[in-house]
């Protein structure tokens, strides 16, 4: 493709991300639009520059090999990681896979004991159930009504078999961080190696794998406006050297933990998002964070308007909220053609569980129905917000109008005197 | 997932919103679904001397298949005679809002809805409360 031609697609996405206003996406967490930069920088590997980076007698492959080295110095630097300790994967849910189960296969000498928490995503939680069928054993720790887990429950939870902590750095539902540092010190004491599920956090606040003290760690690029279908473990190789077990055979690619050829576009987007979101992060955290106050301020002037999870151990673009007596799905349907926001309702799932996540709070199955979460991102502007705002408190307004709960609830009814006939 | 243009409708401009009189002998009350289920229906039926639902409103905590449900309901109802009210079945209420499978049960409940306004009216005027077999979907 000329020159000409690639700026010209790139100026296309960029005034459609930039021009378009509506609809209004707010679900960040749930995935990123590419940066037009990143987009920029994948486009030539997909045609001229299209080697395969294990070729290694040519120059199509030398090209696609280097494009990827310094797409991993670029991952690895936003994390504090050496290159060597980055292995590209599909995303995070293949990361989240390798690493645990990787870890239980490769350290099964040594225990078979994992502790993880009951808020993780489910591609840890469903790893860790499939590691219990393989003879492991797994403790799920509770989280207190911050969406925080308890250091002394951790702490009790340490068995002489415990090879893993699996705890996530952030949650994708609520945003809330953990206390890696703590739990790390307390991992390392204990000869225990730390995992984490970073994919919420990684671009979005600082993570720092030597400082948080993380020996494993989850991430992937659509979450920080790279492209999807490219994330990476990262793999301690020092204080201590760790390993994985493969979970694919194959070529031996990603020094035998990862074999499969490298997705060099992808793999090169994931680069340049990473360095995007090293530079801009500072800058970038100050004005979404503002915009997502200045949001939850106005959401929570709304009566029975409530906030899950902790608003001081929280990432800065996310905010989850409850808004009593209405159903988060019907909230949803008054504005989602214009905004896109998610809810933890069950009608917004198959199972028609609400969020499991909100239930671990010790949120009632009421409120957890009543839920939205806003994610906030790159391409969020006031006017979007101050929208949102008054498309939102509308609904839930007219909602409530239509709502026998808050009927009840304004004539002082006591609903939990009420025999309801549970379906 | 897309809903029909008239669970939109409906849930945009909901028909019969509001409260009856419950202390009313003419009126019966039906309350069901659950918080904890994410949906809770409370539909009223006014009944005139002739045995006729001369009116019906409604109000809804749920998604908008359960809006949409009890709002169609309330329209079937008036004018319809408390037997033949009873009569209205679910997947009537399916097949006009086009509700997909998921949402069956939004049309269960409305069914329930009705049945149980039915009955509380003929309990406050010394009738027997009509025995309806367990509805299909829970």
């Amino acid at each position: 493709m000329s020159r000409f031609a690639v700026n010209f697609v790139v100026g296309q996405i960029y005034n459609q991300i930039i021009m378009l206003k509506f609809p209004i996406y707010l679900d960040h967490n749930a995935t990123t639009p590419c940066d037009p930069r990143v987009v920029e920088a994948m486009i030539p590997y997909f045609t001229n520059s299209f080697g395969n980076a294990a070729s290694r007698n040519h120059p199509f492959g030398w090209q696609a090999e280097e494009a990827v080295d310094y797409a991993r110095e670029q991952v690895a630097k936003l994390i504090g990681a050496d290159p060597k300790e980055i292995i590209f994967t599909s995303g995070a849910t293949e990361a989240d896979n390798l690493a645990i189960k990787g870890v239980f296969e490769m350290y099964a000498s040594k225990g078979n004991h994992i502790i993880s928490c009951n808020i993780e995503h489910k591609a840890v939680l469903d790893t860790c159930k499939h590691i219990e069928k393989e003879g492991g054993e797994v403790t799920y720790l509770k989280v207190n009504p911050d969406g925080l887990i308890d250091m002394k429950e951790l702490e009790a939870a340490i068995k002489p078999t415990t090879i893993l902590i699996a705890i996530m750095y952030a949650n994708n539902e609520i945003g809330t961080v953990m206390p890696m540092k703590e739990i790390s010190a307390l991992a390392k004491k204990k000869g225990i190696l730390v995992f984490s599920d970073a994919t919420q956090a990684v671009g979005k606040i600082p993570v720092d794998v030597n400082k948080d003290g993380i020996d494993l760690m989850a991430f992937t690029a659509h979450k920080m406006y790279g492209p999807k279908g490219v994330g990476a473990l990262y793999v301690r190789r020092k204080n201590p050297r760790v390993k994985v077990t493969a979970q694919m055979d194959g070529g031996g690619h990603e020094r035998g933990m990862r074999s499969g050829t490298l997705n060099v576009p992808g793999i090169v987007g994931f680069g340049k998002a990473c360095e995007i979101c090293m530079n801009e992060m500072e800058e970038e955290t100050k004005r979404i964070s503002a915009l997502r106050d200045k949001l939850e301020t106005a959401l929570m002037k709304t009566e029975e308007a409530y906030i899950n999870g902790s608003t001081q151990h929280r990432l800065p673009h996310v905010t989850n909220i409850s808004f009593k007596y209405v159903e988060g799905e019907g909230l949803l349907m008054g504005f989602n053609k214009d905004i896109a926001v998610s809810s933890g309702s069950a009608c917004t799932s198959a199972s028609l569980e609400p969020s499991y996540v909100l239930k671990a709070l010790g949120l009632g199955d009421d409120l957890a129905h009543s839920s939205l979460r806003f994610g906030l991102g790159r391409f969020t502007t006031e006017d979007q917000i101050d929208y949102t705002v008054e498309a939102v408190t509308k609904t839930v307004n007219k909602l409530r109008e239509m709502s026998p709960l808050w009927e009840m609830y304004k004539e002082g009814i006591d609903m939990n005197s009420i025999e309801w006939a549970h379906h | 997932m897309a809903y029909s243009d008239k669970v939109i409708d409906h849930y945009q401009n909901p028909k019969n919103v509001g409260t009856l009189d419950k202390s009313k002998q003419n009126v019966g009350t039906g309350l069901v679904g659950a918080p904890e289920c994410g949906d809770v229906m409370r539909l009223q039926i006014e009944v005139d001397d002739n045995g006729l639902i001369k009116d019906a409103k409604f109000k809804t905590f749920g998604c908008g298949s359960a809006i949409a449900s009890s709002s169609l309901a309330t329209e079937w109802l008036k004018g319809k005679t408390v037997d033949e009210a009873v009569k209205i079945d679910n997947m009537e209420i399916v097949e006009e809002l086009h509700l997909p499978p998921v949402k069956i049960h939004c049309s269960v409940l409305a069914e329930d809805a009705i049945k149980a306004a039915v009955n509380d009216y003929r309990k406050k005027n010394g009738l027997q409360e009509l025995k309806f077999e367990e509805s299909v979907v829970h």
